[in-house]
């Protein structure tokens, strides 16, 4: 076992923040309580004796089994030392999903972050910019990697076509794009007002237009 | 009639003592040459930012990349990447297929390198089910990453080339990669989705004429580097099209996650080969090249020194190639050869619960990295003690690469952001998976 899991039950010994530890297939696992782990994961990377100072990814895991909560998982490696650490949330899927954001320790996890919010619906508390990434922004077929996602989504084919063949076009450009050219103002009055009342991406109705 | 005097600065002052181009700072008007432009109203200029939109589909952005561009004037300030054109939801697809199916889901990831995607695939299956493969599997494999690594850095700096104008390198680079797209069909019988690798072994031995077509590549392979070497690396274009762009820091570049070469560029000596080692690449005699300065051209110079590292690896490999089987002797994972399936009852048995079934790995988890092309490709099963993987999550080291292009093109030139853009080595089908 990671001597690194014994340093942090050492550190933070109040009421149960650090979980079970285990270990598969060579690898350490450790559980840490959501509400600490950005301190956590802060402490393994800042320690001089942990120095995990290396990010290798961020992503989440859904077990078949309905009981069981939804796991977030960051892989850690220290690149002076050459040891491993996975450390792992538990969120309850029969509340919200949400989570601290570990942006402000590595830059790396706005990417992977926005990917596990895209996928799995875990919002990031303090995010920068969170995203979807992978699926279109006004997606809305909600999260495909969560199991009760079907493989082939949740609209039918005929359904996905004609929200493609109706997307506005200012779906294209965020707001944020839009006000960097100042092209808002270049814009027809009507499409002005929709952005205004944040109608962004809305698929007319068939029936009213 | 008013003349108006318009000074423009040189993207250079010329060489400084290490041979490097220097680069003005951007934003000094006062140096450089003296242009002068006549007319009776001034035109327009400063004021507003202008927005560019690059992509989807634009030879530059190597693949469905959509870049939005914030200019002020031909400065970029900033860059918004958007990605997902390419998306065909894998991971979600593997949680559906028995591990030896996903093979074929991989081929699709790296396309440019699908060998090593196929590697490192088996790999990670394999510390799963904690299977020792067979000595003349892992020589093959090494073999297989080695070529994939190779043909991955020539379409990278074909095209990086390309996007900067020079056109010859780009046909020199593409006609080596055919030849090893020439082995990669002799052994798997497809040129670009191989699908090598099955849990437990390889779908096939290497055919006669591999190994002396390889030996012979390995000989002559170099030569075509030496062309490149001496058409790019001194090249006044290239170097001042490179040198000072995109530069990441070390500590930048661990705090963005970078991966291979890019990493290495900046100074970090971390190669998942020497660090984390697989297939005993431990064993191997072979160097790892690290840059200095962070930039795109100490990216080229790194993925360059890389190919020339890797032949060494496959000659070495060669040598040692030992005989023996591919697969391992387990009738679980290994199918049974098919004369014996046709005339053994036992084996038939494995054959059929083996191809309805699947291979049923033991519950727990698992992620193995590989030193990809492109930097740390990572797999990460969870198993829940069936056939199919309960997750299959990969780590993209091109996605996480192309999270740092906003960085690193911020004040840059919208030219220079091409050739950032293009020294991150981003293949979308990886990026999007």
């Amino acid at each position: 076992m990671n001597p690194s899991v014994q340093a942090l039950r050492h550190h933070f010994e109040e009421g149960g923040a650090i979980g079970r530890a285990l270990e598969s297939c060579g690898d350490t696992i450790v559980y840490v309580q959501a509400s600490m782990l950005p301190r956590a994961l802060e402490f393994l990377k800042v320690t001089p004796e942990q120095d995990y100072d290396y990010l290798v990814d961020v992503t989440a895991v859904e077990y078949r089994d309905a009981e069981r909560p939804l796991e977030l998982v960051y892989e850690l490696f220290s690149l002076r030392r050459r040891a491993q650490l996975r450390v792992k949330v538990e969120l309850d899927k029969s509340e919200d999903l949400v989570i601290d954001s570990i942006v402000p320790l590595w830059n790396a996890a706005n990417w992977l972050e926005r990917e596990v919010y895209d996928m799995f619906g875990v919002r990031f508390e303090g995010h920068p910019d969170l995203r979807r990434i992978l699926m279109w922004e006004t997606y809305s077929e909600g999260h495909p990697l969560r199991k009760d996602f079907p493989l082939r989504g949740r609209f039918s084919r005929s359904e996905q076509v004609r929200r493609a063949l109706n997307m506005n076009p200012e779906a294209h450009y965020s707001m944020e794009e839009l006000s960097i050219a100042q092209a808002y103002h270049e814009l027809p009055a009507d499409m002005r007002d929709r952005l205004a009342r944040d109608e962004r991406g809305k698929v007319p109705d068939p029936e009213s237009s | 009639m008013a003349t108006r005097r318009i000074e423009f600065n040189l993207a250079t002052t010329g060489l400084d003592p290490q041979g490097r181009a220097a680069r003005l700072p951007l934003g000094v008007a006062d140096r450089g040459g003296v242009g002068i432009l006549t007319g009776e109203d001034e035109p327009q200029l400063g004021g507003d930012h202008m927005l560019v939109n690059i992509g989807p589909q634009h030879p530059a952005t190597h693949g469905v990349l959509r870049l939005v561009v914030e200019l002020d004037g031909e400065v970029v300030v900033r860059v918004i990447p958007h990605i997902g054109y390419l998306h065909t939801g894998f991971e979600k697809l593997g949680e559906y297929r028995q591990y030896n199916q996903i093979v074929t889901l991989t081929d699709r990831m790296d396309y440019l390198a699908p060998m090593s995607n196929n590697v490192c695939l088996a790999l990670a299956v394999e510390k799963l089910m904690g299977l020792d493969i067979t000595e003349r599997c892992k020589v093959l494999r090494v073999i297989a990453c080695e070529l994939s690594r190779i043909i991955s850095h020539l379409v990278w700096m074909g095209t990086t080339a390309i996007d900067l104008g020079a056109f010859t390198p780009f046909l020199w680079c593409f006609q080596e990669r055919e030849r090893v797209y020439d082995l990669q069909e002799m052994w798997t019988g497809a040129r670009l989705t191989t699908s090598l690798t099955r849990v437990g072994g390889l779908m096939a031995d290497i055919p006669d004429g591999f190994e002396s077509g390889l030996r012979e590549f390995c000989k002559t392979f170099p030569n075509t580097l030496d062309e490149v070497d001496v058409m790019l690396t001194r090249n006044a274009i290239w170097c001042a099209r490179l040198q000072g762009i995109g530069i990441m820091s070390a500590e930048e570049a661990i705090n963005y996650s970078l991966s291979g070469p890019m990493l290495r560029a900046s100074g970090v000596p971390y190669d998942v080969r020497k660090d984390r080692p697989y297939l005993d690449y431990e064993s191997y005699d072979f160097e790892i090249p690290v840059g200095e300065h962070g930039d795109a051209y100490d990216r080229f110079l790194c993925r360059f020194e890389e190919m020339r590292q890797s032949v060494r690896i496959l000659e070495q490999a060669l040598d040692r190639l030992p005989d023996g089987p591919i697969n391992v002797s387990d009738p679980r994972v290994s199918l049974p050869p098919k004369t014996a399936a046709m005339s053994d009852m036992e084996a038939m048995i494995f054959h059929f619960k083996q191809v309805m079934e699947g291979i049923e790995t033991p519950v727990g988890e698992a992620y193995l990295p590989i030193e990809g092309p492109k930097g740390e490709l990572g797999y990460y099963f969870v198993s829940d003690g069936t056939a199919k993987p309960v997750r299959f999550r990969v780590r993209p080291p091109a996605f996480i690469n192309l999270a740092s292009l906003a960085k690193m093109a911020e004040g840059h030139l919208l030219s220079d952001l091409i050739a950032i853009n293009a020294s991150i080595d981003i293949v979308m089908g990886e990026v999007d998976r």
